[in-house]
């Protein structure tokens, strides 16, 4: 009977994310699978170019290959960051939520760095280490420059989100296993960090996944002495190797799906007991 | 009862928090077996008094002991206690075994054996798996949720998270089972039948309860003994009946159940005065004319005919409460509340009857005068019948007036004062009287003097009759007219409605 006016609802707010997420996410994404699927010439279907990824380079098989090793490198470069975060992060956010009384003036001091030009920061740290004398002085040296880099780099988004969960544990559960006869130690082990796990899975998938690939990092730290997938993925497309270039961010791609299902990054709802919206 | 040893004992206990008092020089035992709660409003200190026998708190002096021996600064897993949670604090990433388990996991038993060389020797082994899921299975039994072994904590409703909670504490035995507001959290229904439910499990686990509730019903249904508690001081310890007939002041006697509580004067043995009338009354043992004040339960008092009755009034509201109505009656300037199966209509005028035995009468105690006030725009406190000067800057410390008299904080808020409630006490000794009735911010005449050796004590009734209790070693008269003299300093003010104000 009436006519349907132009009614403004909540919904039509996602517009705008919409359009950049089909703009800026899902094209690039279609035409890598197009890529990844085509031959570079004919731009015919075919399998040709994980064949080629999969298949070593002047006579050597992929296992002995340079790129198998580029690869191996990455994943435990990124290990390797992950793993130094969280073990500066934890007890630093752990500090923060439980024995700091100014909570915001010491998150700050690791927040403050994220707002300096992250070029500008890690190319200082190239000075730094010039310096110091240990840049690009042995492959042992770069790796450990990456690291370090990577580490300075990524940190605050480790410790954001752990102190975010931890600071929400309610503080009678602790009080509660202290009650049924848990010491300090065993309070926080069994308390304590699995219900702060949440915050870390969080934290590794914002530390890990980046650090795969972030050539950034490599680069102003090494000049490519130390070549992680994401240099690689670079090297291809800025030599014309789209079909390459796009097998290999398609794998990177699945390879961290794959990672984040297997880690339940991907659950709902985290089981911390606090259901609020977390940090990130 | 009488010979059961006392179990747990706290002597001259004080906690403070940043300087202020919450539990105060608390000395109280604990017999074995007994089901105790702490009763009083919020902020009374009662959980921080149960929270200290847990081990979460230190006190800050003072002694807690336990069958004898000091656990004072013994942590929570080293005392054989074990709380039940006002918010349940189940863990959640855990399943309900793993939850009720959680204790008897951690338990280690202390196993003699003798070595290769013959050496006796002390080892700790843990609970093997079997008796530990018998125990759990036995307490899941006892809450009644035998079953729920391998569901998780989130798909419980409220009700049955309290039961898990229970049963993750009496699983390890406790010697003393602590349950802060346990039933807090669950609708009327539930919170009855769980108060039965936890009575008969206290008999039936026969450990000590020590319970912890702002719910004077709650208290009254399920103790043995109650200990109310108010301002971190206790009030009164005794049994629900004693508690509830012989109040041991108007805080205990306002607190528990309803009651109408009149102030007035012990006339003679078996004879007290209030509301203008005598009354014969059974209690004995006060001075002559001593003023005290009288507590009379609604239910005591009985409505008969206007000619009859020893009282006479008005009835001006009547409301049906299920079993009974509550009816009040205007007496003159007292309003008077009873409860009642007969129904008068409102405006009808009534006589009220009471029983000897339904007048309870109580020591007046005057340590301070207390009145409530309200803050003025000049930064004054109008209470009593009058106005004087304060010091506003007490009720928020640290904070100062600026030039145009608002308060500012010590976190630099300005606050504008202007008809705030507070609470007002002034110190016996704190008033002085004089004859020039411009002098002092209220006046009076005096109604009532005694001589108590060092002083007199005189009660001087303003015209809208406030009274007002002081100490003065000169003589006056009674029905001098005298204005009240308070210094600034000696008017200790605290907010009426904390929570209110900080917006």
């Amino acid at each position: 009977m009436t006519k349907a006016k132009f009614h403004f609802s909540r919904k039509l707010l996602a517009i705008p994310y919409a359009l950049f997420l089909a703009l800026f996410v899902i094209a690039p994404l279609l035409i890598i699978v197009y890529y990844a699927f085509t031959n570079g010439d004919t731009g015919s279907f075919t399998f040709d170019n994980f064949r080629n990824f999969f298949s070593g380079t002047g006579g050597d098989t992929f296992w002995e290959s340079s790129r198998f090793k580029t690869i191996v490198q990455s994943l435990g470069i990124s290990v390797l960051s992950t793993v130094v975060c969280l073990l500066i992060a934890y007890p630093i956010a752990y500090i923060i939520a439980f024995k700091v009384k100014n909570k915001m003036g010491l998150l700050i001091l690791f927040i403050v760095p994220m707002w300096v030009n992250f070029v500008l920061r890690i190319n200082a740290l190239k000075e730094l280490l010039e310096w110091i004398g240990i840049y690009n002085k042995s492959n042992g040296w770069n790796i450990f420059n990456t690291v370090l880099g990577m580490v300075y780099d990524f940190l605050p988004f480790m410790v954001l989100p752990i102190y975010t969960t931890i600071s929400k544990i309610d503080k009678s559960y602790l009080e509660a296993a202290r009650d049924l006869g848990a010491a300090g130690s065993t309070a926080f082990l069994k308390v304590t960090l699995p219900l702060s796990k949440a915050g870390i899975m969080s934290g590794v998938s914002m530390v890990f996944l980046p650090s795969m690939t972030n050539d950034v990092i490599s680069n102003y730290r090494t000049f490519n002495h130390t070549k992680i997938i994401g240099a690689f993925i670079d090297e291809c497309f800025k030599n014309d190797l789209w079909n390459l270039g796009s097998v290999t961010a398609l794998l990177l791609l699945t390879l961290m799906f794959l990672i984040t299902w297997l880690t339940g990054g991907f659950s709902a709802e985290p089981e911390n007991g606090s259901r609020g919206t977390s940090l990130w | 009862m009488e010979n059961k040893a006392h179990i747990i004992e706290l002597k001259n206990v004080c906690k403070q928090f940043d300087g202020v008092t919450v539990v105060d020089d608390m000395t109280l035992y604990v017999r074995k077996g007994e089901f105790v709660t702490f009763l009083g409003p919020s902020g009374c200190g009662k959980t921080t008094t149960l929270r200290m026998i847990a081990g979460f708190e230190m006190p800050t002096s003072g002694e807690i002991l336990l069958n004898g021996k000091d656990i004072s600064n013994l942590p929570p897993n080293e005392r054989p206690v074990n709380t039940v949670f006002q918010k349940y604090a189940l863990f959640p990433h855990l399943t309900i075994f793993e939850n009720v388990a959680f204790g008897l996991k951690l338990k280690r038993i202390e196993k003699k054996y003798v070595d290769k060389k013959g050496n006796e020797r002390v080892k700790y082994e843990k609970l093997p798996k079997e008796v530990i899921s018998a125990k759990v299975k036995k307490a899941l039994e006892i809450v009644d949720l035998a079953g729920f072994e391998k569901r998780s904590v989130s798909t419980l409703s409220g009700g049955q998270q309290q039961r898990i909670a229970i049963a993750r504490a009496i699983v390890n035995e406790p010697e003393i089972l602590l349950l802060d507001e346990p039933l807090g959290a669950l609708d009327l229904k539930m919170r009855k039948e769980m108060q039965l439910e936890l009575k008969a499990m206290h008999k039936r686990l026969g450990i000590t309860f020590i319970y912890v509730t702002h719910d004077q019903e709650e208290a009254l249904t399920m103790s043995d003994t109650i200990v109310v508690m108010s301002d971190g001081y206790i009030q009164q310890i005794g049994t629900p009946e004693a508690i509830y007939n012989e109040p041991k002041n108007t805080f205990v006697a306002d607190f528990i159940g309803e009651s109408n509580i009149f102030s007035g004067v012990m006339s003679k043995d078996y004879l007290v005065r209030f509301c203008g009338k005598a009354f014969p009354c059974e209690d004995t043992g006060f001075e002559k004319d001593e003023p005290v004040d009288i507590v009379v339960r609604p239910e005591d008092v009985t409505i008969v005919s206007s000619e009859e009755g020893m009282l006479k009034g008005k009835v001006t509201s009547v409301v049906f409460k299920g079993i009974h109505y509550q009816i009040l009656v205007q007496c003159g300037r007292y309003e008077i509340e009873i409860q009642s199966t007969t129904t008068p209509k409102v405006g009808e005028s009534v006589g009220l009857v009471i029983k000897p035995d339904g007048i309870h009468v109580m020591k007046k105690k005057f340590r301070v005068n207390k009145f409530t006030g309200v803050i003025t725009k000049r930064n004054t406190v109008e209470f009593g019948d009058g106005e004087f000067d304060c010091d506003v800057t007490q009720l928020y410390p640290g904070s100062h007036l600026d030039e145009e008299g608002y308060l500012i904080t010590a976190k630099g808020e300005k606050l504008d004062l202007t008809d705030t409630e507070v609470n007002v006490e002034v110190g016996l000794h704190d008033i002085t009287m004089s004859d020039n009735e411009d002098e002092g911010g209220a006046t009076g005449h005096i109604i009532s003097l005694i001589y108590k050796s060092e002083y007199y004590r005189y009660i001087v009734r303003t015209d809208n009759e406030e009274d007002y209790v002081l100490a003065c070693e000169d003589l006056w008269n009674e029905n001098d007219r005298v204005s009240l003299i308070i210094p600034k300093e000696k008017i200790r003010l605290t907010l009426k409605n904390p929570e209110e104000s900080k917006q």
